[in-house]
């Protein structure tokens, strides 16, 4: 608005304001929906089993947190449940921070090699990649998990983190960040300086795409984290030692006979925590980053 | 730059880095997913349960698209252990598919309508709305809650009896006599997916159209506002018209997802059993080649091949717009060298 404001203008704002406050409550309205469930789900952790079949939502957090997580331990003890958030928590950040590293190092190595250097099937790859891009890993699966019992790499780890190297979707945003902010001069500049070409991958271009990288992590962390298809069905033993967080969960929900709605609430719970302390240290980046997706500069 | 000995330093002794850099790449996509890719489509031609080994040709394809007409049912003397008796596919993909469309279409409607009027409200520099990156950072955060968490958590509040968080307050409140099947019922199921499908994902849509929206001229909203133009108009006549390239590629990603939906519709539901009317494309061949017993790898991976196919002719839709906007956004970079 500029500094000629005539009355007509004036006026404007003043019902515009009034638009201001309707349109912040209805937003205010919609965010308070989005964490509800989760407010619900915090509180509901907190209150005794007999709270909630009485009453099941309340908005005010009870006592016993607890003793919610004292039952559940008692249930793992026990062998009633195969929930131990401990060992999911290890699991998961195993699988999670194995996974995020190599799809970062190997994507950026790629994004690398497709951008800094000439090679004859230097487009033929990236077309590829392109190409590939959007298969879905439900299309591979049943041939993947065939293949994997066919060797014996059922219940293990090594199919669930090995495949992170190739990333498509991550070289593609790899290269399209390094094709608008990495100046290829600097490579040359090092090579001139006798700088070896992996030497100036790892010192130079590593550190100069920190940015990418780091957003790249992050929704690989959580994506990985959260995965629940892959090591579902990888994992077939479902053995208590291996299981992921997600599939721990997953086993609460599908046993009805256990009665202590607390405890069960407690332990989804405490399945989600690691990930929302990720997300809230973290948001800003992720905002951007879900933001650079839709565009696709 | 155009200089020919820096050129030839970098094509002529380095082209072999090249290939050393994108490698590991390579090969590892070739053994953990052409390979699959090839097998599942072998696998689309063998048989199905114990006899897995047989050559059957495109009778798994048939079934699944149509049933079988009196040939042999593969499927018979699969394991029946556990409750996980796999009957002949009987035109089974157009079930899945159905379902699949259905849920795909019932969350994606009012996620983008929602995503709408939000990004158009948040881009808004008319509107004085105070802390929008807290709300955008509220309104991701249950696209970052794992799966498996929503879906449990979802499946004790909306459980059917009484006991049922949102049943108990329905009841209390007597605005129900009897309990609703939130988690057993063929609609309710469907359109508690399509809520929590929604819930989850117009955080990010938003997100989406509003980097849409902000790469819309702003001085474009400008004049229009100097002209008079009201709220709702500029809406109308400048940013739905210049987001459609953005609208378009939105729905189609949204439908490659939508086509991948699985973690939902298999994970919100009581006890272990397989809920036919929420059962997607994904969660079938799912279903059919994960058990422990004798999977129906025929079937699975028929089915695998014809998402593949509808992935991707709708892939090929998207890949083409990207590649008009690389090109469009080349040209202008070149005018932009240029000027």
């Amino acid at each position: 608005m500029s500094v000629s404001m005539s009355k007509e203008k004036a006026a404007k704002t003043g019902s515009l304001r009034a638009k201001d406050i309707i349109i912040t409550v209805v937003i205010l309205l919609i965010c308070v929906l989005s964490i509800l469930p989760l407010y619900i789900l915090v509180v509901n952790s907190t209150r005794s089993s007999g709270d909630i079949t009485g009453s099941g939502v309340s908005l005010i957090p009870g006592l016993n947190l607890f003793k919610n997580i004292a039952t559940l331990q008692d249930w793992t003890a026990t062998g009633k449940v195969e929930y131990n958030a401990l060992v999911g928590y290890v699991n998961s950040g195993i699988i999670a921070l194995s996974t995020t590293f190599l799809t970062v190092l190997f994507s950026a190595m790629t994004a690398y090699g497709i951008v800094v250097y000439d090679f004859r099937l230097k487009n033929a790859s990236y077309t590829f990649i392109l190409a590939v891009m959007m298969i879905p890993v439900q299309v591979t699966s049943v041939g993947f998990y065939q293949f994997m019992a066919k060797i014996g790499l059922t219940d293990s780890y090594l199919p669930l983190i090995l495949p992170a190297v190739a990333a498509p979707a991550i070289v593609f945003f790899m290269r399209q960040s390094m094709k608008s902010s990495f100046p290829l001069e600097i490579v040359e500049a090092a090579r001139i300086d006798g700088c070896g070409e992996y030497r100036t991958f790892f010192t130079i271009a590593v550190p100069m795409m920190k940015p990418a990288i780091a957003v790249q992590a992050i929704f690989a962390f959580v994506s990985n984290w959260n995965y629940y298809y892959m090591p579902s069905m990888i994992l077939i033993s479902r053995n208590s030692k291996q299981m992921t967080l997600p599939m721990m969960v997953n086993t609460i929900l599908s046993n009805d006979k256990l009665a202590d709605f607390g405890a069960k609430y407690a332990a989804i719970m405490l399945s989600i925590v690691p990930v929302v302390i990720v997300y809230l240290i973290f948001s800003k980046f992720i905002v951007e980053g879900v933001a650079l997706g839709g565009v696709k500069e | 730059m155009a200089n020919t000995s820096s050129k030839r330093v970098r094509s002529i002794s380095y082209a072999k880095y090249g290939y050393l850099f994108i490698l590991p790449f390579f090969v590892i996509y070739c053994v953990f997913q052409i390979y699959p890719l090839v097998n599942t489509f072998y696998l689309s031609t063998q048989s199905n349960g114990s006899t897995q080994t047989e050559f059957v040709g495109l009778d798994n394809f048939e079934a699944l698209l149509v049933g079988e007409n009196g040939t042999v049912s593969y499927g018979e003397n699969a394991g029946n252990k556990g409750g996980r008796a796999w009957k002949a596919a009987n035109g089974d993909f157009t079930r899945v598919m159905g379902n699949t469309i259905i849920l795909w279409v019932g969350n994606f409607i009012p996620q983008i309508l929602i995503s709408l009027v939000l990004a158009a409200w948040f881009t808004n520099s008319l509107l004085k709305i105070k802390g929008k990156s807290v709300y955008k950072i509220l309104m991701y955060l249950p696209n970052i809650i794992t799966a498996a968490s929503s879906a449990a958590l979802f499946v004790m509040l909306f459980s059917g009896t009484e006991l049922g968080a949102i049943n108990n307050l329905l009841l209390k409140m007597k605005l129900i006599d009897s309990p609703i099947p939130f988690v057993t019922g063929v609609s309710q199921s469907r359109v508690m997916i399509m809520i929590i499908q929604t819930w989850m994902w117009y955080g990010n849509t938003t997100i989406m159209l509003m980097s849409g929206i902000m790469g819309i001229n702003g001085s474009l909203f400008e004049a229009a506002s100097i002209d008079g133009a009201t709220m709702t108009q500029q809406f109308f006549r400048i940013t739905l018209p210049l987001l459609r390239p953005i609208m378009l590629y939105t729905v189609v990603t949204s439908m490659i997802g939508g086509l991948q939906m699985f973690d939902m519709p298999y994970l919100y539901k009581s006890g272990t059993v397989v809920t036919r009317h929420v059962e997607t494309v994904a969660v079938y061949i799912y279903n059919h080649f994960h058990s422990a017993v004798s999977p129906n790898y025929g079937y699975s991976a028929a089915a695998s091949v014809l998402l593949f196919i509808l992935t991707g002719i709708l892939g090929a839709f998207a890949f083409a717009m990207n590649r008009d906007k690389d090109q469009k956004h080349q040209k202008r970079r070149k005018q932009n060298k240029l000027l």
